[in-house]
């Protein structure tokens, strides 16, 4: 009880700060996942029907992923110096597979006849993937998108470690100092708004996805 | 000649047009005549509009040894149904899509309107060709207008245009607009699904429909009013209709003519549905065909101009019943007729009952419970006569008149005929080729 009563001291002391940070960490989420979308579909629409191409860029977006964090975030530091960057480009090659996986899955969902019966009525082929095939897919794309926008949500707080901004400061700072006033709860702070970031960018997504999608598409 | 398709009498079903079968049959007997031949009738002057001609296509897919279609000649005229029918496998639906190019022919050549379109856009191709298929494909994401609008969009009409065009397909499926319209495809069953697939292909109203078994997943009720409606459908429109289906009874119900596929879409025979079942050229056909083509050959046959009806004796409340009986032994029948006063056959009165003198009222004898009325056909007749208590099925004018019975002799004699001038046609055509 102590414990919750001294960290809503701690950050109704420094709201602004602590808003900052929370705004930096987003910042470096939606660029990923905006960068990471756009990619990661129009690979996925190239791939989706070159079995080759595509078993390849599949695994080696499952092999980025199985990188450990912080080796793929120091990796990046020789070539772009520290900073938020380097946090930027490993993040980015983890949110490649879940849009990738799930955007060939949405393409490959789509019923043949509906396919079929596009061309049959006379659409050409981008016709075809505007009008049905990427809409068609959309909802599993989309569920990509969401889970590749928590899964940086969460890893964006290593950011610290290669001099990035974001949550991950309150944390890491908490973790120095641990067991000097306020150390607890700085890595509290650091924890529960990452995790209340995660929440509402999905929240915004799901939103986003309602609208995006007809009443014929949902259950 | 035998006497025109009339598809009403096939399903027993609301009458059709008979004039515009009788043109086609006039048609038939002049030209298909001289010009069909089992492998597809080769072009002539005398030809009826010719709407579709595939000229030696082949369709070899890539890896295979046999080809799918090998050197397929067909001709399909305007307004026209043709069915294609044949065993699983033969090349049905591959030669349907080769018309609109869902696949590249490898050899031959295909006609529209005597247009060579074998390299033609096929985009712009196909929102010429409304195009049905078994698994209908509607678009889930869309409504029911949105799916009927597809191609009307892609022309370019104007919104107003589209909106109305879009409530009179509804109307003319048979789904009433205001319900529906603003649907999606998950909100319909399986047979309103696939009366918005037809209005969608006919969507920007094309001259040319390809059907593949569109009725093929249906419950076989549902089927059977479908078949039916589209065919009132298409007795207004008059599209022109490559249809294929693996059911010969369907074939027979929606073609106008049929051509009969083996291996490879190779034709066994092409010809209107009562020719083939007079007379299928060979085994194969005769096979395929099934049991009881004689019997489904009945309705293609009616009950007038062609069947001479007989007289048979009729009596009415009153008469002498020794002058009635006297009547049916001149006619050597074991019956007599009685007709009331407005002349309508009703009831059957044995003339055993009359030979005693037994005063003959409303009453006497049994109900006439089987008539069928002129233009009937020969199997409604066969079936009267199956459960009419003389063995011989009354045949009624419009106004329920008495008009005279067919006999078994009849349905005996009008087959055999069929069968004559079916066989004497392809010697005809033997001898002239
Ligand atoms: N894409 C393809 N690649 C290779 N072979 C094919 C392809 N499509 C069809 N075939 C072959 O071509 C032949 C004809 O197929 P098609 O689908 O035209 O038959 P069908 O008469 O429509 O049969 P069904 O009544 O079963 O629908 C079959 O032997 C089939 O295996
Ligand atoms: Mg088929």
């Amino acid at each position: 009880m102590d414990g919750i009563i001294s960290w809503i001291d701690y950050i109704s002391g420094r709201p602004d700060e602590i808003l900052e940070t929370t705004w930096d960490h987003a910042k470096i989420t939606l660029i990923v996942v905006v960068s990471a979308t756009v990619f990661s579909v129009l690979l996925g629409l190239f791939v989706q029907s070159r079995p080759t191409l595509r078993a390849l860029s599949l695994s080696l977006a499952g092999i980025f992923l199985t990188i450990p964090s912080l080796a793929l975030f120091a990796i990046f530091i020789p070539i772009v110096g520290i900073g938020n960057e380097p946090a930027i480009y490993a993040l980015f090659l983890y949110a490649i597979l879940p849009i990738l996986r799930n955007t060939v899955t949405g393409l490959d969902s789509v019923p043949s006849a509906v396919v079929e019966s596009a061309k049959g009525m006379g659409m050409n082929t981008t016709r075809q993937l505007l009008q049905i095939r990427i809409p068609l897919a959309w909802p599993v794309i989309m569920a990509g998108v969401r889970i590749s926008s928590l899964i940086t949500v969460g890893i964006a707080a290593i950011a610290v470690l290669v001099g990035g901004d974001g949550l991950g400061t309150y944390i890491q700072g908490g973790l120095t100092r641990l067991g000097l006033p306020n150390s607890l709860e700085s890595v509290w702070t650091g924890t529960v708004f990452t995790v209340l970031l995660g929440l509402v960018l999905d929240l915004v997504l799901a939103t986003f996805q309602r609208f995006t999608t007809t009443k014929g598409q949902r259950l | 000649m035998a006497r025109p398709p009339d598809r009403s009498a096939r399903t027993a079903l609301p009458t059709r047009d008979r004039t515009r079968d009788r043109r086609m049959s006039e048609n038939a007997d002049t030209t298909l005549e001289q010009n069909e031949s089992t492998t597809g009738g080769a072009p002539s002057p005398g030809d009826r509009l010719r709407k579709i001609r595939l000229e030696e296509v082949e369709k070899r897919y890539p890896g295979t040894k046999q080809p799918a279609v090998a050197s397929l000649t067909l001709d399909v005229h305007e307004g026209e149904i043709l069915v294609l029918v044949g065993p699983s496998g033969c090349g049905k639906s591959t030669t349907l899509r080769l018309i609109n190019r869902m696949i590249e022919p490898t050899g031959g050549r295909i006609f529209l309107d005597d247009e060579d379109v074998t390299k033609a856009n096929p985009d712009k191709l196909r929102r010429r060709i409304g195009y049905v298929i078994q698994q209908i494909g509607l678009f889930p994401h869309q409504t029911i207008a949105q799916n009927i609008a597809t191609v009307p969009k892609m022309l370019g009409w104007d919104k107003n245009r589209i909106t109305g065009r879009i409530d009179e397909l509804l109307s003319v499926v048979g789904l009433d607009p205001d319900t529906y319209r603003g649907r999606y495809p998950k909100e319909l069953s399986g047979g309103q699904a696939q009366r918005v697939g037809v209005a969608r292909a006919l969507g920007a109203d094309p001259e040319i429909m390809l059907m593949d078994e569109p009725f093929g997943a249906i419950d076989p009720i549902t089927r059977d009013r479908l078949q039916n409606e589209f065919l009132r459908v298409q007795e207004d429109l008059r599209k022109t209709i490559v249809f294929v289906t693996h059911d010969i009874d369907e074939a027979i119900k929606m073609g106008d003519r049929i051509a009969i596929l083996g291996e490879q879409s190779v034709i066994r025979q092409v010809d209107t549905p009562e020719r083939i079942l007079a007379f299928p050229v060979d085994d194969f056909v005769r096979d395929f065909i099934g049991e009881g083509s004689t019997l489904k050959g009945l309705h293609f046959e009616t009950v007038d101009e062609h069947v001479k009806l007989e007289p048979y004796p009729t009596m009415h409340v009153g008469d002498t019943p020794t002058d009635a009986a006297a009547r049916a032994s001149e006619a050597n029948t074991d019956w007599i007729l009685l007709l009331d006063e407005q002349d309508h056959p009703i009831r059957w009165v044995a003339v055993g009952d009359l030979e005693r003198g037994e005063a003959v009222t409303a009453e006497s004898g049994s109900e006439v419970a089987a008539k069928v009325s002129l233009g009937a056909t020969l199997f409604e007749a066969l079936e009267q006569m199956l459960i009419s208590e003389a063995a011989v099925s009354p045949v009624v004018r419009d106004d329920g008149s008495f008009y005279g019975v067919v006999r078994l002799t009849h349905l005996n004699r009008a087959i055999r005929r069929a069968r004559l001038e079916a066989r004497e046609h392809y010697e005809s055509l033997e001898a002239t080729s």
